[in-house]
């Protein structure tokens, strides 16, 4: 149940702050990565802004041995790279700027996004469970 | 950019990351919003699905019951093109599960722990959405 009133709280602040942000209006999105048009810095100072606390939160992960409901940390980030780390953050990159939409912001403007927004929500599940097919080609292809 | 748009994104900011240090320190878990959907999707996430579910849940209705805070209409000015849409939708989902994370697990949590997997993700992803602007609003026109 603590767990559950958690991740609520989490998904709560997040949702907040993204409509806080500006990030669900996709005209502010793709105004950041229009670098040769009309730029919008905003986007930066969101990411500075949600990296703050998270510096702290991981700063005090090295200070006790579980989380609150008694759960281990992540692990240590994996060093290597990968070809599918970077394959999919271009093809992630190149939807995000056609629509101007990621996934937190998809999900958070969904009761005032319309059909444009499930479409673009129902489109990204298809495309995830597209991945594992994707993937395992990738994979062959890398391997041969 | 109007000019108290940078301090809304910059408490916007915070709060996003306070909703990303709740998780980590409350429940051990990276706020990956890729993650948290895909594991549903393709049920690698079912062990946990409850906790996945609350997160979504807030995530939509929390910003919901905000709306009426704003005095001037919220919209997300997303695109009328549905092929334009469907493809981004596609690519976003197909992209986010090859790469493992997205804005909030690469952006927000790894960068913030100095993983060079969320710093080399999101390097990728922005020059990615830079460059489709360039082609798609500046050369083609069409977004």
């Amino acid at each position: 149940m603590q767990r559950i009133v958690i991740a609520a709280l989490s998904g709560g602040l997040f949702g907040a702050g993204l409509l806080v942000s500006g990030m669900t209006d996709t005209t502010k999105v793709q105004g950041w990565l229009d670098v040769f048009g009309a730029w919008d810095p905003t986007l930066a100072f969101v990411l500075g802004g949600a990296i703050l606390p998270m510096l702290l939160a991981w700063h005090l992960t090295t200070k006790r041995a579980t989380s609150l409901v008694g759960a281990p940390f992540p692990a240590k980030p994996d060093p290597r790279l990968g070809h599918n780390l970077v394959i999919g953050s271009v093809l992630f990159g190149a939807g995000w700027g056609l629509v101007g939409l990621c996934p937190g912001p998809a999900i958070a403007s969904l009761s005032w996004g319309g059909t444009g927004g499930i479409t673009f929500i129902l489109a990204m599940i298809a495309g995830m469970i597209l991945a594992q097919p994707i993937r395992l080609q990738i994979d062959r292809l890398a391997a041969a | 950019m109007i000019q108290a748009d940078w301090i809304w994104g910059l408490v916007g900011g915070l709060m996003i990351g306070m909703g990303a240090a709740v998780f980590l320190l409350g429940n051990g878990r990276i706020m990956g919003a890729s993650g948290i959907i895909g594991g549903l999707v393709d049920r690698s996430g079912l062990g946990n699905w409850a906790e996945r579910v609350a997160f979504l849940a807030a995530l939509v209705v929390v910003p919901a019951l905000m709306l009426p805070l704003f005095s001037v209409e919220v919209s997300t000015n997303i695109t009328t093109n549905l092929a334009i849409v469907v493809a981004g939708g596609l690519l976003v989902g197909i992209g986010t599960r090859l790469a493992n994370g997205c804005t909030s697990g690469h952006g927000v949590c790894g960068i913030s722990r100095f993983s060079l997997r969320g710093i080399v993700a999101t390097v990728f992803y922005l020059l990615a959405g830079g460059l489709t602007m360039v082609l798609f609003r500046h050369v083609l026109g069409v977004i």
